[in-house]
């Protein structure tokens, strides 16, 4: 069966799921006929898209639309395919864990809609990333966009969920009016809206700047690049768990996408556009991990988290265009290579996260980071696999989140070879900021890890706390799984990877990863480093020595749980040592007093782009526009005379 | 040929386990030595190890599996890390591209269990402890990197091995300059990435100021044991790449050469015992300013081999 | 010949090591004291470069090491003690802001100075990028210190960029460098300017208060 076709009977079972939700059958029923049907079309899909990793591209499939410009036009090359993965992997395994999460007979009112609209997005998701037709691209590109918004404003009773809602609204759709820019411009260059690579100097170098940097507009708010990323942790927050998971895993992806297709675009890219993606890409990782350091909220730290890989995507991104540029195919495989491993990783391990973080939410009822602890002993499979997803995304081996990251650096170190400034000075701004990166995302996660699940519980809220049912863990087993899969035998992935680098670099000779790349020497080193643990941990176990005592108190008489370093404490030295940017806000009450009475003391880290120069600056437009505000005064006669005024103006200047 | 690749990989590994332990005992009997004191036995290290191995463990009723995972990681860990470093002229057993990524991710691995470690006892001391561990060295591994950039930039090479054999005594004739730089900051991270003085100071223990050795307070018997054997090692490890940059040359003598790391790993260690015996430790809020000065220091390296 | 030019230029990477160590120290004895070494070093250097030695650059080196090394340090150290100004800095940016500064500084002012056709003289970039360095770190810590006496250090630095740039002339304008000794000694002169208004202003406060004080 031919690639489309597959995906065709895919996208029909997800849809039939969505639609099978809003039947009137009563109890559980229609959400797990949903569900049955969504891990069908999601098998159904994944297995399009090994098809064509396997055996090269589909052959596409062309049918006519009576819009103008318009054609349903769908290939599935390997580049889609990789996208594909993801999409339907996360979808399948978000409708699995919604199951147990966010059941119909718990949420009669929003359950319904939501597994609507999660079909809906999903749908559209997969076919973003199969268009060749601009006009279909960007018609699926809305639904996706709308749909996600019903997604995140589920518990629309709520009002930081509806500002949530709005904000993304607004920027989903600032990024669409880039993407009608670069769509004109592609009609203007092209004289058709199809999604192919232009010939080599075909363009004009303004027109494709022009193009390039609409496309870094647009996708770049959608992917949740730094400084337009402000949408995302308000979003990412407040969606129901496995919305969040699609979003942060799947759907900011579709702006990674947009911008490695747009990039395809272009035969002989300048190297300025690679420089400028590489800088986007050090700014929003160093930045993203840095914001994400200062939050209290669990899941609006794992949303900065995403704005920090996005960071290191784009950095791979930056060199393969660099590489293209300079025309070096060990460069464009590893830079490339290294962005779309770091793509599926990215949807691995942050929907693992946002998972466990949405275990954690659905037995506390808390998102504070603060509140909880000690949930290792009363959940200790979501805290293992969150603790696998935790060390998958601070790069560490012999995970899939050090097998990406060590493309990425292989390629910048590579590049420091080269003789022009512009093509090595990039890779001395951004080996350092990856290390910076890596080691601030490993602080991060050590705050996460350690004052969520372990020590003791802070809180009533994490004392009454148990471990979820299968639904919600069986998702997160699936996924660890594939994150230590991947990163003990990426072998297995590369030729794919290949596969979908290849198509990219259009005409250029490429180079295999597997020369490139220590792949062997990844496999031995994580097999050593289990062996060698495991091996030492059942020693000490042998000697079978250990006694149980308190934690050692250092003289204090009554520690009480309260006492322990809390999240925000544990950052407190790397918030201080960030405060030019991130401007740490802090109320506290006084305490002068000869006989202090109680007193309170409350950090937060705002978004410092949102908060501080966003929100000011339309305020401070609304406010200019109010002067205008007396020329609609609703009288009829008003109007017609602005009617009467603009023919006048028309017939004066024709 | 392959005979004497064994011979000496496993040389490399005897020197990473065995030789380690003997660095602090060096660097206290320096400081006893300038404070006019006897101090302790040079082999001190190897009988406190001798000592936590036969003692039982004791563990808190707080702490999870996540707490016995902290050791165990940390020093497989490093002992994978030690196999990665070149000592001076002597390839390491394990080289490829990217081995210096991978050795600095690996010691992130044991940073982040040990300090997971540290939080699963609950104990705001040792909590402190690890904020300043994971903190501070997120500023030590971008100078660590800076000074792979120059390496990379001066001998072509993507793999230690590469970087610190052959073309690097050219570098020496051509860009001293850069590579002093780079040993500086190295031996600064070297200080601070093993808590030694002006960052942390090995000897006291309970103070609020402290960093590493507030960290594995719970720790006990041979998990402590481990603790401290890895931490020597990654002294041997830190001093081995100081060396590695400073000393580029060989003998001609496979032997002689391993005389000359011996020789060079424990002048390094007396060195150590100096700085410690002269300086103080920093005030808390300076730490990041030196360990920023050190990123510096190796970025200016860089730069200078762009003249 | 060889030699002593890479003997000096090891010193143009020291006088760049002692900008970042302004930029970072806190204390203002240790600011003066870097000052100071900047100073001496820069006495040393237009004998090192020159083809020629002659008693004329001996002269003006050791003249240049005299004012920036010994005297303008004596007179800031003086001026701290009679005025009782606190030892530590009163910086407006960061210490760790300032260094990333000096360091973006320098950075720019390598490639700048590669990109310039300027003299083929061996080493004649890593003078010019040394000079330039100079001046901006001058510029920084004259714009982001509070204190007068910072500004007289920030000012210092920026006179040892000039000096080094002098040093790219020194074969062609040998006068430059002499220049150069006369701008230490207007640096002086400011310095002993500066030291009097503030004693006066310290003494006209002190008289304030006790005539305040007079009145209860």
């Amino acid at each position: 069966m031919s690639g489309e076709a597959l995906l065709a009977l895919a996208l029909g079972a997800v849809l039939a799921g969505g639609a099978a939700a809003l039947l009137p059958a009563p109890g559980e029923r229609p959400q797990r006929i949903a569900v049955g049907l969504t891990t069908l079309g999601a098998a159904l899909g994944l297995a399009a898209a090994a098809s064509v990793l396997a055996y090269g591209p589909s052959a596409g499939l062309r049918l006519g639309w009576a819009l103008p410009g318009a054609e349903l036009r769908l290939q599935i090359d390997a580049l889609s395919a990789w996208f594909l993965v993801p999409i339907f992997l996360v979808s399948g395994l978000g409708a699995w864990y919604g199951l147990d999460s966010w059941r119909l007979s718990e949420h009669p009112a929003s359950a319904r809609r939501l597994l609507g609209f999660y079909a809906l997005a999903t749908a559209a998701m997969a076919i973003v990333v199969t268009a060749r037709n601009g006009i279909l691209f960007l018609a699926a590109w809305e639904v996706m966009t709308v749909s996600a918004f019903m997604l995140v404003t589920t518990e629309d009773e709520r009002q930081e969920v509806r500002e949530a809602g709005w904000i993304y609204f607004i920027a989903a759709h600032a990024s669409t009016l880039l993407l009608f820019g670069l769509l004109g411009l592609l009609w203007r260059a092209r004289g058709s809206f199809d999604l192919e690579p232009f010939a080599a100097g075909a363009l004009s170098p303004a027109l494709a700047s022009g193009m390039f940097l609409l496309a870094l507009g647009g996708f770049g708010i959608k992917a949740g690049l730094f400084p337009v990323h402000v949408w995302l942790p308000p979003a990412h927050a407040n969606a129901p768990s496995h919305v969040s998971a699609l979003l942060s895993g799947v759907l900011i992806k579709m702006g990674v996408y947009g911008m490695v297709r747009v990039t395809w675009l272009f035969g002989d890219p300048p190297l300025w556009w690679g420089a400028l993606l590489l800088a986007l890409g050090v700014v929003s990782g160093v930045l993203g991990v840095a914001f994400a350091l200062g939050q209290h909220d669990l899941k609006r730290l794992l949303a900065y988290h995403s704005i920090e890989n996005i960071g290191i995507i784009f950095i791979g991104l930056g060199l393969a265009v660099g590489g293209r540029a300079a025309g070096s195919p060990a460069l464009v495989a590893l830079g490339l290579g290294g962005a779309l491993l770091h793509t599926w990783n990215h949807g691995l391990f942050k929907t693992l996260l946002f998972f466990g973080a949405g275990a954690v939410l659905h037995r506390t009822h808390t998102r504070e980071i603060d509140q909880l602890g000690g949930l290792a002993k009363a959940m200790p499979r979501t805290a293992l696999y969150f603790l696998v997803g935790a060390a998958a995304i601070c790069g560490l081996p012999p995970l899939n989140g050090f097998v990406s990251e060590l493309f990425v650096y292989l390629g910048l170190f590579g590049s420091l070879g080269a003789a022009a400034p512009l093509r090595w000075l990039p890779a001395v701004l951004a080996i350092p900021a990856l290390a910076l990166i890596g080691a601030l995302a490993v602080a991060c996660f050590v705050k996460v890890c350690g004052a969520v699940f372990l020590g003791e519980p802070r809180t009533d809220h994490a004392r009454h706390a148990r471990e979820c049912g299968p639904a919600m863990v069986f998702p997160m087993a699936v996924l660890a799984a594939c994150c230590v899969g991947i990163g003990l035998f990426p072998a297995l992935v590369v030729p794919a990877l290949d596969r979908a680098t290849a198509g990219w670099s259009l005409a250029g000779a490429t180079v295999p990863l597997a020369g490139l790349a220590p792949l062997a020497a990844l496999t031995w080193t994580g097999a050593a480093l289990l062996a060698g643990g495991g091996l030492l941990a059942l020693a000490l176990r042998a000697a079978g020595l250990d006694t149980r005592l308190g934690t050692w108190d250092c003289g204090y008489v009554l520690p009480t749980p309260r006492m322990q370093y809390t999240g925000s404490s544990f950052a407190q030295v790397l918030v201080t040592l960030w405060r030019t940017v991130l401007i740490p806000a802090v109320t506290r009450g006084t305490s002068d007093q000869l006989f202090p009475g109680p007193s309170h003391y409350a950090t937060r880290v705002p978004d410092t782009v949102l908060e501080r120069a966003l929100l000011p600056g339309l305020r401070g437009i609304a406010w200019l526009l109010a002067w205008l505000r007396p020329l609609q005064r609703g009288s009829i006669h008003a109007y017609l005379f602005y009617v009467f005024l603009t023919l006048l103006i028309l017939l004066l200047f024709k | 040929m392959n005979t004497w690749r064994l011979v000496e990989g496993s040389l490399h590994l005897l020197l990473l386990l065995g030789l380690p332990p003997l660095l602090p005992g060096v660097i206290n009997k320096t400081k006893a030595l300038m404070a006019g004191r006897v101090g302790p036995p040079v082999l001190q290290g190897y009988y406190d190890l001798a000592k936590l191995f036969r003692k039982g463990m004791v563990f808190s009723r707080t702490t999870t599996w996540v707490f016995k995972a902290g050791p165990v990681v940390a020093w497989v860990t490093t002992v994978l890390a030690g196999l990665l470093v070149p000592l001076m002229h002597h390839a390491p057993p394990a080289a490829f591209a990217g081995d210096m990524v991978l050795l600095v991710y690996l010691l992130a691995l044991g940073r982040f269990f040990m300090a997971a470690a540290a939080l699963d006892t609950g104990s705001p001391f040792e909590g402190m402890g690890a904020a300043r561990e994971v903190s501070y060295a997120s500023l030590a591994e971008p100078a660590l990197f800076l000074g792979f950039i120059a390496m990379a930039k001066l001998t072509g090479s993507l793999s230690l091995a590469g970087m610190f054999s052959g073309t690097l005594p050219e570098g020496w004739s051509g860009a001293a300059a850069a590579l002093v730089l780079v040993t500086a900051s190295w031996f600064i991270v070297l200080l601070a990435e093993n808590s030694r003085i002006p960052f942390d100071d090995p000897n006291t223990h309970l103070e609020l100021t402290m960093i590493h050795e507030v960290m594995v307070l719970d720790h006990s018997g041979p998990a402590l044991g481990l603790i401290e054997h890895g931490a020597a090692m990654k002294l041997f490890i830190f001093g081995a790449l100081v060396l590695d940059v400073l000393i580029p040359v060989t003998t001609g003598d496979p032997w002689l050469d391993w005389a000359l790391l011996l020789a060079g790993v424990l002048l390094l260690a007396v060195l150590i015992g100096l700085v410690e015996s002269s300086m103080a430790r920093l005030r808390l809020n300076n730490i990041p300013k030196l360990l920023v000065a050190a990123c510096l220091l190796a970025l200016f390296g860089v730069i200078l081999l762009m003249v | 010949m060889d030699a002593t030019l890479s003997v000096s230029n090891g010193l143009l990477v020291v006088l760049v090591l002692l900008n970042f160590a302004v930029l970072g120290s806190s204390r203002m004895s240790t600011l003066i004291r870097m000052v100071a070494i900047q100073g001496l070093l820069l006495g040393t250097l237009p004998q090192l470069r020159s083809d020629v030695l002659s008693w004329h650059l001996i002269a003006v080196g050791a003249m240049t090491a005299a004012i920036k090394a010994a005297l303008i340090p004596l007179l800031l150290r003086r001026a701290m003690r009679d005025v009782r100004i606190r030892r530590e800095v009163e910086p407006l940016l960061g210490f760790i802001p300032s260094l990333l500064m000096g360091a973006l500084g320098t950075g720019m002012a390598v490639v700048f100075s590669n990109t310039l056709p300027w003299p083929a003289a061996a080493g004649g970039a890593l003078v010019l990028s040394t000079s330039i360095s100079m001046l901006l770190t001058g510029f920084i810590i004259l714009t982001t210190r509070r204190k007068a006496i910072t500004q007289v250090v920030g000012y210092l630095i920026l006179e040892n960029g000039i000096f080094t740039f002098g040093l790219l002339l020194l074969d062609a304008v040998p006068f430059l460098v002499e220049v150069g000794v006369l701008l230490d000694l207007f640096v002086a002169v400011f310095v002993m300017v500066i030291i009097l208004n503030h004693i006066q202003a310290t003494f006209l406060s002190h008289d304030t208060t006790r005539l305040s004080l007079l009145k209860e």
